[in-house]
């Protein structure tokens, strides 16, 4: 469904993404883990049309979409989440959720009905009302989330939506994570709560210094000496193994 | 809408349709001039900041220099008229349509140049310096000299005798500029502008486009400032460059609607009203109080000092303060 051929982005010297390639599957749930800095967020935003890659193809659908800006790509069905989350503030939840299904209907009471069913598939149905600078940390990740899923999306890339929460949160989300694919939306996500990586991805791909340097199977992947390494530096995969 | 803010749309609706009658007309009490004048220009200037709050209020584009379409809509309508013979009726509608224009031109080139903010208000107010300036130095404006209308009061000819008809134009123009404002709180578009107002990455990442929805916005905004400028020439029969731009009346645009609350229906024309009434009571002052010779300064310090007021305490404006007390 999406496929990254070696993309890359800089910014004045610093290759903050250099020659990744990705590949995600329709219905796949695949994460994208590495440490801080490697440039995941920036890898996203490339994908999405955020930056201009300075090379490299994005292909969505068999289509090449390389350097489309956000908006077009989001009509094609491919929506981003930012991980700090950016509320409409003085809007209301729903009215938040409503600027998303708009996407697909000028008619407002059906955005106002397809808003309040993504608001409940979220757990935002009892907050329709309440301004959305009014939320906790949770429930603007589950707004991010909401306005995301209500441009019918078919590829959904999740910027770090469990960061900042606590293990009944990111169990709760983790469940919507499920159930926004078994709706039969495809999700390519960044996560650092491993946790949730481990429990939901499929595959995962690496990302260090700009490049993808593993993918594979969670639990593979977990033990790879090279990932270890670009976590904990060099030689800790044998340190680890030595003392093992 | 609740049916009790409709019954209250219909009540204010029913005053303002009748208060001419009181005044000017058949007259019933008392026939003043001055009343009816000083009502058309609250709903004057209220329908003038409502096209400001339109693009600064709804879409967040504040603009320092929104006079740039008064003065348009005004020297179009007026060069059409006076030096080429149109009637002024056929001339407004294409003031309104270069407002328009003129709005969707300055959107492009700023908004393609990526200004927001600050940088987006500056490049309004360098807009309309540079039409004042072009309209003081070509021969079409006849330059500093200014352009006179040909009093000939026939309605036919968008003159008339009675300064009713001007109020009542004034109440249809603002009423649609209600209307327009209302059909934003519950329009995709007006939803798109909300969400570039407050936060124009999240809006693209949602599939708005951005720049088109802005210069859309802008031109809507344009074309309504106008049609308020031809009806401002039709009724002053004058026009010089620093009427038509000067920056005093993109100041009131502003005004207006940051007093009232931007972004709300009716900020605009509780802000005019506010704003206006003021004025109006401070000029008297100078006859009251001995010592004031000129109350002009004093009705400038005193909308300073509501100003002052309003940003400190009252970021929504007057309307803010009416929705907190609920």
């Amino acid at each position: 469904m999406l496929e990254v051929r070696d993309l890359m982005k800089s910014f004045g010297g610093l290759k903050a993404v250099d020659g990744a390639s990705l590949d995600v599957d329709q219905g796949a749930i695949v994460g994208l883990i590495g440490p801080n800095g490697a440039g995941k967020t920036t890898l996203f935003a490339t994908i999405a049309g955020f930056h201009k890659p300075d090379g490299g193809r994005v292909r969505f659908e068999g289509k090449d979409t390389t350097g489309l800006p956000p908006h077009l790509l989001c009509e094609r069905g491919m929506v981003r989440t930012f991980q700090i989350t950016q509320p409409f503030a003085r809007l209301s939840v729903i009215e938040n959720i409503m600027v998303g299904a708009y996407l697909r209907t000028a008619d407002r009471s059906e955005a106002s009905a397809r808003a309040t069913d993504v608001a409940r598939r979220v757990g935002l149905g009892d907050r329709l009302e309440a301004p959305a600078g009014d939320l906790t940390v949770a429930g603007r990740k589950r707004l991010e989330l909401a306005r995301a899923l209500a441009t019918a999306p078919k590829l959904l890339l999740l910027d770090e939506v469990m960061a900042g929460l606590n293990p009944t949160e990111v169990t709760a989300i983790v469940e919507i994570v499920r159930a926004i694919r078994a709706d039969g939306v495809t999700i390519l996500l960044i996560e650092h709560v491993m946790q949730a990586v481990m429990s939901l991805a499929e595959h995962v791909y690496v990302l260090n210094d700009g490049r993808i340097i593993a993918d594979g199977a969670p639990r593979a992947i977990a033990s790879e000496p090279k990932v270890i390494e670009a976590y904990l530096g060099r030689g800790a995969a044998e340190r680890m193994s030595a003392h093992a | 809408m609740s049916r009790r803010a409709m019954l209250w749309c219909a009540a204010g609706l029913l005053v303002a349709i009748l208060y001419p009658l009181l005044f000017g007309g058949p007259s019933l009490i008392a026939r003043s001039n001055y009343a009816i004048n000083v009502a058309f220009l609250i709903l004057f200037a209220a329908f003038l900041g409502q096209s400001w709050n339109i693009a600064g209020g709804y879409a967040g584009q504040t603009s320092f220099g929104h006079v740039v379409f008064f003065g348009t809509g005004a020297y179009v309508s007026t060069i059409l008229h006076v030096s080429h013979g149109w009637n002024p009726w056929l001339a407004w509608p294409v003031a309104i349509a270069s407002g328009g224009l003129v709005g969707a031109i300055i959107g492009v080139l700023s908004f393609r140049a990526g200004l927001r903010g600050s940088y987006f208000a500056l490049i309004t107010l360098a807009f309309a310096e540079v039409f004042r300036i072009v309209a003081n130095s070509i021969p079409q404006t006849r330059g500093g000299l200014g352009i006179l209308i040909k009093a000939d009061q026939r309605p036919e000819n968008f003159q008339f005798r009675d300064p009713m008809w001007f109020y009542y134009l004034a109440l249809v123009l603002c009423v649609i500029g209600l209307a327009i404002a209302w059909w934003l709180t519950r329009s995709r578009f007006g939803a798109r502008l909300a969400a570039i107002r407050e936060n124009e990455d999240a809006a693209m990442a949602l599939g708005i486009d951005v720049f088109r929805e802005k210069v859309r916005v802008l031109a809507l905004s344009g074309a309504m400032c106008a049609a308020g400028g031809t009806v401002y020439a039709q009724k002053y029969l004058y026009l010089d460059p620093s009427i038509a731009f000067g920056v005093e009346k993109s100041v009131e645009m502003l005004l207006v609607s940051m007093i009232g609350g931007a972004g709300t229906i009716f900020g605009p024309l509780i802000g005019s009203g506010v704003l206006h009434l003021v004025g109006e009571i401070t000029r008297d002052l100078g006859n009251v109080v001995p010592g004031i010779k000129n109350a002009q300064p004093l009705a400038l310090i005193v909308y300073g000092l509501i100003l002052v007021v309003i940003v400190a305490y009252l970021p929504d404006g007057l309307t803010g303060l009416l929705r907190r007390r609920r």
